[in-house]
Formats: structure tokens, C-alpha cells, sequence
């Protein structure tokens, strides 16, 4: 796998996750980070690896395994001026403060009549493919993107996960950053020309006139191998990724879509009530015109993520299922 | 159950779109009442109900768009439910609660489906409405054998509507009638279709009318504008008592013969601002006063120039008159409208020398012309009906 883009440093994932926090810790003494294990272990997935002999413990805090607590905590020294980064293991382990998320963070400048916001940034790893099973895999994103109050977003490239925290820092409520576990060992080149990000709107990763494939994290690179695959087969899929999952950003997908007038949607998350569900309905309500066919949906199976490898595979958007549910909208 | 179905309003007429009903479930109905208004290339037309009963259900939403005899709407003749004997009324004759099983079960009156089978994606659907293409002509080659949007913007070009100027982006003010692109092609089709199939001849009269034209001015002098009567008139009038006379010269070619008309419906060519034009029927004109036809022609003028007309109005012409008296031209060699099989072209009126009596002296002149298919009459016929209408249009008092 591969986010190559023309020029810029090659660079992982993981690395850019990293360099972002540095950058952020280096030039804003509010900023700190706080979770599971990312100081002295460096974090279970190695992004915050030597960040604790950099800044100290009182910037890298380790936490007691208790999400609803070292959330809450972020709040409210959001509350209190600071800008905390807090990190959650996985999004299955965020149902234990999903009540913080919600009640809370979410609410805040609602209930207090807009006195009080919470600049509060959480990092969580989302996603399956490396066999964790069923308490570690779940794309359970599309619950957070349901919650007004906050935004959400989903970093697919270096260059987003790159540059994309220092944006939602600036930002005065809550941002949630979903970084899908598969991308992490992935290398591609850094555009530092992109800098700085925004976090509102959808890119497309690739054009195309026949289909508009939309996804956005770990299915953007499956999706894009598809589009490649589907290309050998003369149909030219355009390829959107979301970036963010909450706003939408309709005006990118419409025009899109329009255009092509066929929609497929890659989602891994689970089909009912998917965040696939959702871009669905607004196609139908925003471009029923111009429709030449139903609007296609790639999810994950709806069961538990399995644990055997096969029966993960089996589980999620793959790239055959990928090349033909467009072949199946377009209809050769 | 009668089923109304959606009329073809001319033998070029494919399709139209139901644009508003005029009845609903439960409205009682008799022949030559108005149902409905459907648009075609002709412009928007108020379609007329052939039987008497009541309507039971409208089979098309409003923006349907659907090939000639489409199920449109069902009509439920007059006293077919209240023939249904009340089950109540007769168990209590019986006397036998069970009696209710032998009684014969009310006829259910299940109308057909909505013949819609047309799988289409919307984008096709949307690109058919706004270019007037009729989907049940178009293959599909979508998913599923589905229509899809270049389907219908190839069946589109074969139509040549990419040709059809930029004007594709149509006007559709319901103003001025019609979409001129539409309109363009109908006509396209239905002059083609004549110069490919009739065997025109031509004759032409130069006819006095100075007679006439007196008497008119003398009876609109005292007249209110709107009460007076045009030449035009007098000329339908004079056409019309001629053909019962020349019967072969009213009615319609089709399917090799011809079949001559009982009725003399006086098609009347009417240009339209927004360009084209459109040759709708005055029923009866020849037995109607001269008053009479002068109203009805006014009216016509009115609502075709507004774009409504009716289905019958339309469809329903035996003969044509194309007058181009306003545009000031001496004659016009016309092309007949199928089906019909003659045509009455007449020139303005001018004041031109004329010998009469062995002087040449001022008249008021008007070049008569008649197209008329050979297949149906000949020259020596189509001579004495162009005479009949001069010696008629000389007495027009009696008209």
C-alpha cells in the first residue's frame, strides 16, 4: 500500500501522525497529550513513540485504563484553557465514554449559551485488518458523525494525517480524528505545499466520468485499486475521499455525482444505518435528476469482525466487491 | 369501464405528457367534456372524454409522459355499480343470514395497472420530458437493460435534435404555446410526410371580391370592433357550403382509400408568435351563421395564440384554409396536412385593374389556390369546387 503523490518526502503514516504532534507540542505550551500507554510504552500503535523524553511527563501523560475518566479530564482542561489531544486506544473502547462525547462535549456551548467550548481534540484508531478481533476492529465512526456539536474527521493520506491535528487544534469545539489502523505502516509522500489543510471539505483523489466511488480512511486506498482495475475495463470511476465525515461536504459529492450520474459509497462500516446510508440519502435527495442508477453501497458484513483472517477479509470492502458494485451501476 | 386512453392528436403524435386533469374520481362526465390538458409537440391540448360516465380513477400523475393509447384514466358508464342488488335489503326478504353467501358477489371493478413498464433511470427520464423523446422507442443499455441518460440523448441525435439548433433549450412558457423546437419537428414530419406521399395538384383562381369586401365594410361600420366580422370568415363560410357540393375534397387518406367526411370541421392555419404554426378545426363551419363562425374563429385565434386548444379541435380537421392575408403576399401554393386531402390557399386582398365588361376598371382581388390529392379527386373537380366558392363569395348576403 502506498499514498504516493507526485514529489515531497517519503514518509509513513505513523511517522506523520507523529511529526504532527510534535509540531503542535513544540509550538503551543497548552497542548498535551493523554491516554492508554502513550508514554512509556509509546503507544500501542507507535505513534507517540520517544515523544515522552522530548516533552516530559506533564505533556504525555500516561492514564489509567478508564476512558470515561481521562475524557472527562480533556474536557474540562479544555474548559480550562488548555488544548489537550487526547488519544483512545480504539473506537470500541470509546463506548466508554461515549457519554463524556456526547453529554458533554458535545453540549457544552449549547447548554451554557455558547459561554463555555470545548477545544478538545480526541485521537482514536478505527478499522479492522489486523486481526484483533471483535473488541478492536469496529468502524464505528459513523456513531460520532451522527452527534452535532463536534466534528469528525478521517486523515487518509500522510499529508492529512500530517497536517490535519494542527487545524483541528484551531478549531473551539470538540474535533474527533479517526485514523484506521491499516494505514499507520503505510509510506507515502508528504505534500508540504498542502499545508495548511482544511478540515471541511472532501478531495477528489482521482477523476473519472463514469462512476463517483466515495469513501474516505482505510477503503480509500482499496477503492483507489479498484478505480485502477476498473480503468482496464474502460470505466473511468472518479474517486472521492470524504476527509470529513462530520460536515459532509455535499456541494463535492453532488457535483460529482451529477456529473457522473452513478454513485458507489465504501464504507466499513456496518450497512444499516451506515455513515453510507446517510451520503445514499442525500444523493437520492440531491441529485434524483440526474440518476442513471440506484446508488451502490460497499460495507462490511453485519456481524462482529472475526478474528481468522480469512473470515476478516470475508467480512470487509474488499477490492473485487469494490469493482463490481461500480460495474454493477454502470451496468457492463 | 370505459378506459380513456391518450388520444393521438395527429398521425405524427407519438406521445404527450399529462399536464394537469380537469376531473377527478367521482366527477360525473359526457361525451366532449374536457378531462385533461396534454402536452404535445403541437402545444398544450385539452383532451375531450368520448363516453358518458363517471371517472373512477386517474391512472397518470401529472408529468407523465407516455406513448399514444396509454390507459389515462378509467370512466365508469352511468348506473353499472347501482344495478348491484343492496345484500342487506335482500337477506331480510330471505330471512336467512346465510342467505348473504348465494347472493352474487358486486363486481369489482379492478382497473388495468398503470402501464408504466419502462425501466429508465431518472436522469433518462428527466432528458426524454425535456426533449419530447418518447421511451418506449428507446433501447436500453443500462443496468438491467435499463434506460439510461445516453440512451436517450442518442435516440435524441437520431432525431436530429442536436441539429435542432441551440434552440433546445426550450422556451416552455406555456405563453406562447409551444416548445418551437417540437413544434418545428412535428411540422417537419407531417410536410414531409405530405410532399413524400400526396400527389399535389394545383389550381388558382383570381377571384373578384369586391362585392364582398363592400358588404363587409358596410356591415362592420355600425359595428362594436369586436363584433365585426373579417374575410376570413366569409371565405370558411363560402369553403364550407362548397364542400357539400365537392364531398371529395372534405375528409381523410388513410390505408389506401380515402373516406369522405359527413361533417365539415374547417381546419384554419394559425401562425403562432413564438414561430410555427398550427391548423386547428372549427367543427360544423358550414352550417354555422355567419356571426357564429366569426366568434368561434376569433376564439380559436385567442387560445391557440395562448396555447390551449382543444384535443378535438385538433385532430379533427376534414379541410384546411391557410390564409395569408396579413403577411401580404398575392398567392400561396399550400401543402396539404395529413391525412386531409385538399387544401384552400388564399392571397390578400388588393386592388388591381380587372376588366370587366369589356373595361378595365379598380377591384378588389384575391388569389384563390387550391392543393388538392390526386389520388382522391382530379382538375376538372378541384376547377368547379374553387368556382363554387367564387360564385358563393359574390352573393354574401346569402352566406
Amino acid at each position: 500500500m502506498s499514498g504516493t503523490s507526485a514529489g515531497g518526502a517519503e514518509i509513513t503514516y505513523r511517522d506523520a501522525v507523529r511529526e504532527a504532534l510534535r509540531e503542535v507540542l513544540q509550538q503551543d505550551p497548552r497542548t498535551f497529550l493523554m491516554g492508554e500507554d502513550v508514554g512509556r510504552y509509546g503507544g500501542c500503535y507507535a505513534v507517540s513513540k520517544g515523544l515522552l523524553d522530548e516533552f516530559g511527563p506533564e505533556r504525555i501523560r500516561d492514564t489509567p485504563l478508564s476512558e470515561a475518566g481521562f475524557v472527562g479530564a480533556g474536557i474540562g482542561a479544555a474548559l480550562g484553557g488548555m488544548r489537550p489531544i487526547v488519544e483512545v486506544m480504539t473506537v470500541n473502547f470509546s463506548m466508554l465514554c461515549l457519554d463524556q462525547i456526547l453529554n458533554t462535549a458535545a453540549t457544552i456551548r449549547h447548554m451554557s449559551g455558547g459561554q463555555f467550548s470545548v477545544p478538545l481534540v480526541i485521537r482514536m484508531a478505527t478499522g479492522a485488518g489486523r486481526q484483533l478481533a471483535a473488541q478492536h476492529s469496529h468502524s464505528l465512526e459513523n456513531w460520532y458523525a451522527h452527534i452535532p456539536g463536534i466534528r469528525v474527521v478521517a486523515p487518509a493520506t500522510v499529508t492529512d494525517a500530517r497536517f490535519m491535528l494542527r487545524t483541528a487544534l484551531l478549531d473551539p469545539d470538540p474535533v474527533l480524528i479517526f485514523e484506521h489502523v491499516m494505514l499507520y505502516n503505510m509510506t507515502g509522500s508528504l505534500d508540504p505545499a498542502a499545508d495548511p489543510v482544511d478540515i471541511d471539505r472532501a478531495a477528489v483523489r482521482r477523476p473519472g466520468r463514469d462512476v463517483t466511488l466515495i469513501t474516505y480512511g482505510g477503503s480509500l486506498w482499496k477503492t483507489l485499486v479498484a478505480a485502477t482495475e476498473l480503468a482496464g475495463q474502460g470505466i473511468e470511476a472518479e474517486v472521492i475521499d470524504l476527509r470529513s465525515l462530520r460536515p459532509l461536504d455535499d456541494a463535492t459529492i453532488t457535483a460529482s455525482v451529477r456529473r457522473t450520474r452513478r454513485a458507489v459509497i465504501v464504507d466499513e462500516g456496518w450497512r444499516s444505518g451506515s455513515l453510507a446510508a446517510e451520503i445514499s440519502a442525500r444523493i437520492v435527495e440531491q441529485c434524483f435528476w440526474s440518476l442513471d442508477a440506484p446508488v451502490g453501497r460497499v460495507c462490511s458484513a453485519e456481524v462482529p469482525i472475526p478474528y481468522p483472517k480469512h473470515l476478516e477479509d470475508a467480512a470487509l470492502p474488499q477490492t473485487p466487491a469494490i469493482v463490481a458494485a461500480a460495474r454493477s451501476v454502470v451496468g457492463r | 369501464m370505459g378506459i380513456f386512453r391518450m388520444p393521438s392528436l395527429g398521425a405524427d403524435m407519438e406521445a404527450g405528457t399529462l399536464v394537469e386533469w380537469l376531473k377527478q374520481p367521482g366527477d360525473r362526465v359526457k361525451r366532449g367534456d374536457l378531462i385533461a390538458v396534454v402536452e404535445t409537440q403541437k402545444g398544450a391540448i385539452e383532451i375531450e372524454v368520448f363516453e358518458p360516465g363517471t371517472v373512477a380513477e386517474l391512472l397518470l400523475p401529472v408529468g407523465a409522459t407516455v406513448p399514444v393509447g396509454t390507459a389515462m384514466a378509467s370512466i365508469r358508464e352511468d348506473g353499472a355499480v347501482a344495478v348491484a342488488p343492496a345484500p342487506d335489503a335482500a337477506a331480510m326478504k330471505e330471512e336467512r343470514p346465510t342467505a348473504a353467501a348465494t347472493m352474487p358477489a358486486p363486481q369489482l371493478q379492478v382497473p388495468p395497472p398503470p402501464s408504466q413498464g419502462i425501466k429508465a433511470s431518472p436522469a433518462a427520464r428527466k432528458f426524454a420530458e425535456e426533449h419530447d423523446i418518447n421511451l418506449a422507442s428507446v433501447p436500453g443499455s443500462g443496468p438491467d437493460g435499463a434506460i439510461v441518460f445516453v440512451d436517450v440523448e442518442a435516440a435524441w441525435q437520431r432525431q436530429g435534435g442536436a441539429a435542432a439548433t441551440t434552440a433546445a433549450a426550450r422556451t416552455g412558457a406555456k405563453g406562447d404555446g409551444a416548445p418551437v423546437d417540437g413544434m418545428r419537428a412535428a411540422i417537419a414530419a407531417a410536410m414531409a410526410r405530405s410532399k413524400r406521399e400526396i400527389p399535389h395538384y394545383y389550381l388558382g383562381q383570381t377571384v373578384d371580391v369586391t362585392i364582398a369586401a363592400d358588404w363587409l365594410a358596410q356591415r362592420n361600420a355600425d359595428r362594436k370592433p369586436e363584433e365585426r366580422a373579417v374575410f376570413g370568415a366569409l371565405l370558411l363560410k363560402a369553403i364550407g357550403l362548397s364542400l357539400k357540393k365537392y364531398p371529395e375534397f372534405n375528409g381523410s387518406f388513410a390505408d389506401g382509400r380515402f373516406a369522405a367526411s359527413a361533417a365539415i370541421h374547417l381546419g384554419m392555419a394559425i401562425a403562432l408568435r413564438g414561430g410555427g404554426l398550427i391548423a386547428p378545426a372549427i367543427h360544423d363551419a358550414a352550417d354555422l351563421p355567419l356571426d357564429q363562425l366569426m366568434i368561434r374563429l376569433r376564439d380559436l385565434t385567442n387560445r391557440v395564440r395562448a396555447g390551449r386548444f382543444r384535443s378535438s379541435e385538433l385532430a379533427d380537421a376534414t379541410i384546411t384554409l391557410t390564409s395569408l392575408g396579413e403577411r401580404g403576399v398575392d398567392w400561396v401554393q399550400p401543402i396539404i396536412y395529413p391525412p386531409q386531402v385538399a387544401i384552400v390557399g388564399a392571397g390578400t386582398p388588393t386592388v388591381r385593374p380587372w376588366i370587366v365588361d369589356g373595361v378595365p376598371v379598380a377591384r378588389q382581388l384575391c388569389d384563390l389556390t387550391l392543393a388538392a390529392d390526386h389520388r382522391v379527386s382530379d382538375g376538372h373537380r378541384g376547377a368547379l369546387f374553387l368556382r363554387a366558392i367564387e360564385a358563393l363569395l359574390q352573393n354574401p348576403e346569402a352566406l
